[in-house]
């Protein structure tokens, strides 16, 4: 009973780690410029995409493909950010959720005709198959990979942020957008920085995903639901918040199909909806 | 608007008069029966979807709340008109009754929930409510049928005379009827004082208390009456097809009907109709072609909505005729 315990917790926070990729950007934007970016997860698709064209049709070893997704999936969200989204900052909240859930529409049809609607396969590499022992515990060798990853993506996030001088001006237009402009930042370009910034992580969480949830074309649907659900818990434009959301999400989710299989996903499900009803802002929301 | 009028009450019933374009319409609708009898089974789907985005229209359009999980009243209603059929009681008019009274109990619990927020955690709340009533579906197996659906639903004529065949006769009927009662109580709601006030609510919720008129009070009543509606459209569907799938309760349906709602063109009652029209016929042209796309195209439509017609398709046209000096209200 404690050993599973033990192992449902070490899998549902790698689980929640992946979930912290894919949202944080999500997180941030929305926090900055109250842009409620439904096609966030298509972002993601596009790095999980790349990564199985690399090692598929090209040979590329699985961790030289990972900057490549990062990169892709950040040229692609700036690329709609200043074509598309920018007309829209304004705009009321259903018309952003309109028009980005258009983007998932396209982005999913897009998916399908290139690479079908099968679950795409990937060959990671040997040392990263099997288990490893930690700490006298035995635990997945991608899993690990996956949380050390992530706590390394999280530090140079958290860093990046307190200690240079463009995570000063994000952290700025986040906590007041108009003064920050009034301070003479320049609000539109941190924002596109950031949007392609948190684009190309869920690119890479989008490519780090393949091995644990698998990739098809829905995915840009499937797990736009749980990225939402850690953003509105963790509460708008913090990491820290996101952080924890996606802990807190990914163990209950694991915890909860692993104990009441039953269930489903209506575990975490009742997580969020009490968790909003009791903080509407999410757990860290300051506005 | 080209009506002058400085009382309310003088706007509130200029309104409810009938245009000649609305009485067109609503001929125009019995024309499936004549003209495309082989498809009158689609043209009842489509007079359901339409009465279900008119239900979202009376929250969405009018008092501005935003439901990413609409469908779960549309499920209810649909699961109830199955089960009590199911348990031997098929007549379908005391259905719809009882379908539409447990779907308004449900969202009258839910409207204290969503009364109380705004904005993305309204979104969230609503998504994650939908979300929650399609998993207890999917678990009750035993009661529901789980993933295969509800089998064995059985319906009694209509008026015990018409049968519903194969042909879609009796379902586009029936279905047309439902739709067209419906959308008269809608109507007539939004042309009174509390639509009205639904309205002052949408453009500035927190002012509207100051005037005298709860903002809580009234959202608690229209998302009651919204559920009611969505309910009947959901037993409207179980009944016609003598189906209920685990789909009616899904957050792709949710989301069908407010792109439909949105591509019509929210706010204006008849924008749920044109949008489900539209949608469902291009729907059913284009799946035929190529299935997988047909969400291509209706992301695209989605995108050039949002950017170029931000009132829907009833907005553009309602401009277009301003601009050339017709009346189209």
């Amino acid at each position: 009973m404690l050993g599973s315990l033990v192992g449902v917790l070490f899998d549902g926070f790698a689980y929640g780690m992946l979930l912290f990729l894919l949202s944080v950007g999500l997180s941030v934007t929305l926090g900055m410029m109250n842009f409620v970016n439904l096609a966030h997860c298509s972002f993601a698709m596009v790095g999980g995409y790349v990564t199985v064209t690399l090692i598929n049709d090209l040979g590329w070893p699985f961790l030289a493909t990972l900057p490549i997704a990062f990169l892709a999936a950040a040229i692609v969200s700036i690329a709609l950010e200043r074509t598309l989204f920018r007309r829209l900052y304004r705009a009321t909240d259903l018309d952003q959720c309109l028009l980005t859930i258009g983007i998932v529409f396209v982005s999913v049809a897009v998916a399908a005709y290139f690479y079908g609607t099968i679950q795409q396969p990937i060959n990671t590499p040997a040392y990263l198959r099997g288990t490893v022992t930690v700490l006298g515990m035995t635990v997945g060798a991608y899993r690990l990979f996956l949380i050390g990853v992530s706590l390394a993506v999280t530090a140079i996030l958290v860093a990046a942020l307190e200690y240079t001088r463009f995570g000063a001006q994000v952290r700025a237009a986040v906590d007041n957008q108009r003064m920050a402009r009034g301070l003479g930042i320049d609000v539109d370009r941190a924002f596109a920085l950031t949007f392609a910034l948190g684009g190309g992580l869920a690119g890479l969480g989008g490519a780090l995903a393949i091995e644990i949830i698998g990739l098809d074309p829905s995915f840009g649907f499937t797990y736009l639901i749980y990225v939402l659900i850690v953003v509105a818990v963790g509460g708008l434009g913090s990491i820290g918040g996101s952080f924890a959301a996606a802990t807190v999400i990914g163990i209950s989710d694991m915890a909860g199909k692993y104990y009441f299989p039953e269930l489903g996903a209506f575990v975490i499900y009742l997580v969020m909806v009490v968790i909003l009803m009791w903080r509407p802002l999410g757990l860290f929301g300051r506005r | 608007m080209s009506i002058q009028a400085n009382n309310p009450h003088q706007i509130l019933s200029a309104g409810l008069g009938w245009t000649r374009l609305e009485i067109i319409f609503w001929l125009a609708l019995l024309l499936p029966f004549v003209l495309t009898p082989s498809y009158l089974s689609l043209a009842s789907q489509i007079a359901i979807t339409a009465l279900f985005a008119v239900s979202l229209d009376l929250i969405l359009g009018y008092a501005g709340i935003v439901s990413m999980g609409h469908a779960a009243f549309f499920g209810l209603g649909a699961y109830t008109a199955g089960l009590i059929s199911k348990a031997g009681w098929g007549e379908p008019l005391t259905g719809l009754v009882i379908a539409a009274a447990l779907a308004a109990l449900v969202g009258y619990g839910m409207s204290f929930i969503i009364a109380r927020f705004r904005h993305l955690a309204l979104i969230m709340i609503t998504l994650g409510l939908g979300l929650l009533l399609h998993e207890a579906a999917n678990s009750a197996s035993w009661l529901t049928g789980g993933a295969d659906g509800l089998q064995g639903v059985k319906i009694r004529p209509l008026f015990e005379t018409f049968k519903f065949d194969l042909y879609g006769t009796t379902a586009y009927a029936y279905s047309l009827a439902g739709l067209f009662l419906m959308f008269l109580i809608a109507r007539r709601l939004i042309h009174s004082p509390f639509g009205l006030a639904l309205r002052g609510i949408r453009e500035n919720w927190t002012r509207m208390p100051a005037i005298g008129a709860d903002s809580q009070a009234h959202i608690r009543k229209i998302y009651t009456v919204s559920a009611a509606i969505a309910g009947v459209a959901g037993a409207l569907l179980a009944q016609t097809t003598e189906t209920v799938s685990l789909e009616v309760l899904s957050f792709q349906r949710s989301a069908d009907v407010l792109v439909i709602l949105i591509l019509g063109g929210a706010g204006r009652l008849y924008g749920g109709i044109i949008g489900a029209i539209i949608y469902m016929v291009a729907r059913d042209q284009f799946s035929g072609v190529n299935p997988q796309y047909w969400y291509f195209w209706i992301g695209l439509l989605l995108i050039a909505v949002v950017i170029l017609l931000p009132n829907g398709i009833l907005g553009g046209l309602s401009r277009l005729t301003v601009r050339w000096g017709g009346t189209w209200r």
